[in-house]
């Protein structure tokens, strides 16, 4: 059984103990504990169950890496699945479930589908699920659903209960990891007064040099750490950060960092996690190296582990995995682990060393200590289920006969090491293959390249392939100098301080399958991803059927696309499939190395855009007064306009019936404040408003307005609004709402890229005005009311602007209808908006003044037949489709869109052509809707011949009305034409003039 | 114009790691053109009584500042009841000369963060992608950047003090930009001396 030991636990703090619950069976862990070294002294072994064939799996590994220890992280408002036990450090109350289990771990219904194993080979689902095709949704994607997948996803209602939030960061130099290796890094950088940050993805600092031992200047890793930390710590230019992942390296030194500062202590003020957005000028990767498993039968048995792993935890966590451990390796480190084992009490029967010519000077050590070695032999096989209860022993060289069971409760496994090159090839840094060591090691003469085309990060350490002390303080000292270096400082010539070199090591050998022979059923038990149920058998099988790329493999068997991203497979399936395809490993190739390092939370990428947060709305000055008459709000844009403003017991629709009645019998107000209001001057501001508007503009006269029309340099009608020209050299133009940035980005493009030499200046002035629609019979009255400006036909006629003092306050008056009511828009400075409105609310009460929304504005613009930008076009229409014929200047030499729209293409006189409809039986138009013609089309389409743009219920006309694009509607008037409901019946509606109100303008004109 | 009201009517927070505060009403006046000019220079200095400032820098005396925004264009601060003054009084200095004068004092809300230096610079560092470390940036110093999802520019007039411009209809969501990155538990410590 697996259990506390009695002595060691360097983390914790054994006086402290911490209650916490698995599958809510009650549990007692240590203070500094990690949620697996926890279970193991509780004998929690097997943690989970196996994604495809629900096999008992337990821990694996003893940190990021970790593929089996998954659990569903505590409860409603803070649950979050996929959790790796290694990773989640243990702390009060903490709850914990195994996912991928029914009903319980310990029995699970879906094992059964390990009986058929031999029929759910690698590229099952794609061979079996593709036929029938009706099936997919009814029958297997809800099988695949329930059979497979990991966690669960948290509940869709709850949210969740923490905050996050982005950190910017800038520093000379970044360095990712706080092993040995990125200590001494950053104790050389940091000498030479560069800033330096230094992340740590654990709570500690030293990485693996305390567990693997060694001397530093004759004294134990450990006190060169500390030491090291306390010379960091004292630098002001130096930043430490442990609980801080390096999870991704992007262009331009920009690194995000990844910092968990409440999950080990949940509920604590402050954010939970927080994503640092680094820019650093050197980047060093000393993020060490992760243990490869070896490929034999039963290797995901609960009790097979890591050699380095099962170290860990005796070192670290005080825990073994069991009294009897059977180490397997190909290499001399794992000797370290039967050593460990040895000084902590424990049993190690065997060592077999796969090798035939065994290890060196560890190995020496094993036997003098009394420790069985047997070399050239291999494990054929893992006896037990839920437990290792012992191996079977056989040849490495053979196919698998037995020769010998020996009883065990744990397995310590080691097939080299692999240095994490992850954040060295995120952002293009190129590998090697070291055949000696069996690994892909960063190549330093192809790194990634800044913006100078020098390099920008550099690995060092494990992570670069070194593994002896000496060589990685030597490695580290050297990065660290060269980034101080890099970034502008003096590093000075400080050398590596020298440490105690292990004694002679035998080299590695690769061993990839274990035995080299073994069977197709020993290769069948052999897992390559535990956490996919990747076995070698199924790469095999997938170079077999032609899979020769590592990429295609990949996708075929799911191999390594699991949430450790295959940090344990990769190279092991890489290998199986270079000897099937009889290839040499680098020429197989790696796959591609993606952020992040381990996945990084949801909340973190979000920070602070959640709620009221997730997205700036914009607001005018009369927002909050809106919002108090309960007015139903519309986005617009980012802004939020009012619909409607319901009074207590009114639908949406008679309010907003109400609205336009009230408006075009006595008076209505409009904010109109989210309207774009941009402003051009200069000595060629005329000419440019040519350029940009379809109609001319550079004679509209100093006081007056003009509509204006604006298209694409493809014709296609962008935006429209009013113009007014405010003095010699200065035009004021009005956009739609929330158009104002896209106009002004596309005047601006103009003037950078085609016009630099033309004298203009743009300002956009949209919120420096607050701006409100006079709108009425009553208008004029309200505004000599309120008094300080002469509003008489006379002095301020249709389509004219002045200034004044009205009411005190200094405004712009246009004289301007989009509904065809006598109307002005009143601007008034942004700080005196609401001073304003509250004033017109107060003298148009005798009129019984009405404030309305975007729905009465859409319906009394659609019965005086002005078209809308976004219901009328669509990016596809130009104006000559609308019949603003009017608006486009026939004298003008030329305007943006006026060459497209001389296409064949856009003069067709079949091009569809904006009418009115009014339906037979007066009811409203679908929105949307199309017109149906005669026959099918080319594809056997119903032929369609018209769709509505706009459609609404007319209180004026007490009818419905609606605009649309019809095939020569024009030449049309009068036809009735068929539009199809959703429901399959007809509506019909006759084809007519587009302007039913007041079509000559005398209300308007008063 | 006593009823004149700025976006968030003087709202503050505190209990945070710092205070945030509507600074109120704020004359600012938008110029464009040839900033290396000598007709513009002495504009502006007539204008203001400030020098031209360098690329990403702010100059200041008695009550107004100019902030440098762009190759061609500044901001000219002041008494919120003066830069229609100061508008005109450009356009008068300038005349033949090319240009854009024009007020934007209420397109815009201005905020002010107060507290230990180092935190307001935190608070600052969680929403723009700039480096203020103090080494980096101080007084004197302006950048024209993003808060979050918004645009926005910043400078200290001292230090522990951060003074926030942004558009006037976010002010609400850069209100609450700040305040939550000054929540409470949330340092960093990145800017310990």
């Amino acid at each position: 059984m697996s259990t506390r030991l009695a002595t060691g636990g360097r983390l914790l703090d054994k006086g402290r103990q911490v209650s916490f619950t698995f599958n809510g069976k009650r549990m007692t862990g240590c203070a500094g504990d990690t949620l697996a070294s926890a279970l193991l002294a509780n004998d929690q072994v097997m943690m989970g169950r196996s994604f495809k064939y629900h096999r008992p799996r337990g821990v694996v590994a003893s940190g990021a890496e970790e593929p089996n220890a998954l659990v569903g992280l505590g409860t409603g408002a803070r649950f979050e699945p996929n959790q790796r036990a290694t990773t989640t450090e243990l702390f009060e109350g903490l709850s914990a479930a195994s996912q991928n289990h029914w009903p319980s771990l310990d029995y699970d219904i879906g094992a059964v589908n390990q009986a058929f194993a031999r029929f759910l080979p690698a590229g099952f689902y794609y061979k079996m699920f593709m036929f029938p095709r009706v099936f997919w949704k009814h029958v297997y994607e809800p099988f695949i659903r329930q059979s497979a997948g990991l966690g669960k996803a948290p509940d869709a209602e709850t949210r969740d209960a923490d905050t996050y939030e982005h950190f910017h960061a800038y520093t000379d130099v970044l360095v990712i990891g706080g092993g040995i290796a990125g200590l001494q890094a950053a104790l050389a950088a940091g000498r030479s007064g560069a800033r330096v940050l230094v992340m740590e993805q654990t709570p500690h600092w030293g990485g693996r040099a305390p567990v693997d031992g060694g001397e530093v200047d004759g004294k134990p890793a450990e006190a060169f750490i500390d030491a090291a930390v306390a010379e960091l710590e004292a630098m002001d230019n130096v930043t430490l950060r442990l609980r801080c992942m390096g999870a991704g390296v992007y262009d331009h030194g920009y690194v995000l960092g990844y910092e968990r500062l409440s999950d080990h202590a949940p509920g604590a003020d402050g954010p939970r996690h927080r994503l640092w957005r680094v820019r650093a000028g050197q980047v060093i990767t000393a993020t060490g190296a992760i243990e490869r498993p070896l490929s034999f039968a039963g290797n995901d048995v609960p009790g097979v582990m890591l050699a380095s792993a099962l170290r860990d935890y005796v070192v670290n966590w005080g825990v073994s995995a069991g009294d009897r451990t059977v180490v397997v390796t190909n290499n001399d480190d794992a000797y370290r682990t039967a050593l460990v084992l040895l000084d902590a009490g424990l049993n190690v029967p065997l060592i077999l060393d796969a090798r035939a010519g065994g290890g060196g000077a560890l190995a020496d050590e094993a036997r003098a200590r009394g420790i069985r070695v047997e070399t050239g032999k291999g494990i054929a096989k893992v006896k037990g289920r839920a437990r290792v209860t012992g191996v079977a022993i056989c040849a490495q060289a053979g196919e698998g006969a037995v020769l010998e069971e020996v009883p065990c409760d744990a397995v310590a496994m080691s097939g080299g090491w692999s240095p994490v090159v992850h954040l060295w090839s995120h952002c293009g840094g190129k590998l090697n293959w070291d055949d000696a060591l069996a690994m892909f090691r960063p190549d330093a003469g192809r790194a990634p390249t800044g913006h100078d085309g020098a390099p920008f990060v550099a690995a060092c350490g494990a992570a670069n392939g070194e593994f002896g002390l000496n060589a990685i303080l030597k490695d580290a000292n050297t990065a660290g100098q060269t980034a101080a270096r890099a970034t502008g400082h003096k590093p000075g010539r400080k050398g590596a301080p020298k440490a105690s070199d292990a004694g002679d090591e035998a080299p590695l050998e690769q061993v990839w399958l274990m035995p080299q022979g073994a069977n197709i059923k020993l290769r069948m038990k052999a897992w390559l991803d535990y956490q996919n149920d990747v076995k070698v058998s199924d790469v095999q099988l997938a170079a077999r059927e032609g899979y020769e790329s590592v990429e295609h493999t990949k996708r075929y068997t799911t191999l390594g696309m699991a949430t450790d991203q295959g940090k344990l497979s990769n190279i092991n399936g890489l290998a199986v499939l270079s000897n099937v395809l009889g290839q040499p490993i680098p020429q197989a190739g790696t796959t591609t190395f993606r952020p992040p390092y381990t996945p990084i939370s949801m909340g973190a990428i979000a920070g602070e855009a959640r709620g009221a947060l997730f997205q700036p709305i914009r607001r005018t000055t009369v927002h909050d007064w809106h919002e108090a008459q309960n007015a139903y709000m519309e986005p617009v844009g980012h802004w939020r306009r009012p619909y409607c403003f319901p009074k207590a017991g009114e639908s949406h629709e008679d309010a907003v019936q109400r609205e336009v009645r009230a408006t075009r019998d006595s008076l209505g107000l409009l904010d109109a404040s989210t309207l774009g209001k941009l402003i051009v001057k200069g000595p060629d501001a005329g000419r440019f408003m040519d350029m940009m508007y379809t109609n001319m503009m550079s004679n509209l006269a100093v006081g007056k307005c003009r509509y204006g029309l604006m298209c694409s340099e493809n014709g296609f009608l962008m935006d429209d609004g009013v113009v007014a020209r405010l003095s010699d050299d200065t035009w004021l133009c009005h956009t739609t709402t929330g158009g104002a940035e896209r106009v002004h980005a596309h005047m601006e493009e103009f003037l950078q890229t085609e016009w630099w030499d033309w004298q203009i200046f743009v300002a956009n002035v949209t919120e420096q005005y607050a701006q409100f629609g006079v709108v009425g019979p009553n208008s004029r009255k309200v505004l000599e009311k309120l008094g300080g400006v002469d509003l008489s036909k006379e002095a301020l006629a249709f389509m004219q602007w002045t200034e004044g003092t009205l009411a005190g306050i200094e405004s712009r008056i246009f004289r301007i209808s989009f509904s065809g009511e006598l109307s002005y828009e009143v601007a008034v400075p942004a700080s005196m908006g609401r001073a304003f409105w509250n004033k017109l609310l107060e003298a148009g009460k005798e009129f019984g003044v009405t404030p309305y929304g975007t729905e009465a504005l859409h319906i009394m613009r659609a019965e005086k037949g002005f078209i809308m930008i976004g219901d009328e076009t669509d990016g596809t229409v130009i104006p000559q489709d609308l019949g603003l014929n009017w608006a486009i200047s026939k004298k003008k030499e030329d305007y943006i869109g006026k060459r497209a729209q001389a296409r064949s293409y856009m003069t067709n006189p079949e091009r569809w052509k904006l009418v009115g409809l009014e339906t037979v039986d007066g009811s409203v138009l679908p929105d949307g809707a199309y017109a149906v013609g005669e026959g099918v089309n080319a594809n056997g389409q119903r032929v369609v011949q018209g769709r509505v743009t706009s459609t609404y219920h007319s209180p004026t006309l007490e009818r419905g009305i609606a605009m649309g694009l019809v095939l020569h509607g024009p030449d049309r008037m009068g036809e009735v034409l068929d539009f199809p409901r959703l429901d399959g019946s007809i509506v019909q509606a006759k084809i007519v003039d587009h302007v039913w109100f007041d079509k000559d303008g005398e209300k308007q004109n008063v | 114009m006593s009823e004149a009201a700025s976006a968030l009517s003087g709202a503050a927070y505190e209990g945070g790691l710092v205070r945030v505060a509507d600074a109120g009403l704020q004359g600012m006046v938008t110029l464009r053109g040839d900033l290396e000019a000598e007709a513009i220079r002495a504009a502006v200095r007539e204008a203001s009584g400030c020098d031209m400032p360098g690329q990403r820098a702010i100059t200041a005396e008695g009550d107004a500042a100019v902030a440098w925004m762009a190759p061609d264009e500044v901001l000219i601060l002041g008494p919120h009841a003066r830069a229609g003054d100061t508008c005109a009084a450009l356009e008068a200095a300038l005349q033949g000369q090319h240009h854009l004068a024009v007020n934007v004092s209420d397109a815009r809300a201005l905020f002010t963060v107060t507290g230990e230096d180092a935190a307001v610079r935190e608070v600052l560092a969680k929403l723009a992608p700039v480096d203020l470390s103090p080494g980096a940036f101080g007084p004197g110093d302006f950048r024209r950047s993003r808060l979050a999802q918004v645009p926005g520019a910043f400078w200290m007039p001292q230090a522990g003090v951060m003074r926030v411009i942004c558009f006037r209809s976010v002010a609400q969501y850069v209100f609450d930009l700040l305040c939550t990155s000054a929540a409470p538990g949330s340092r960093v410590g990145y800017f310990e001396a």
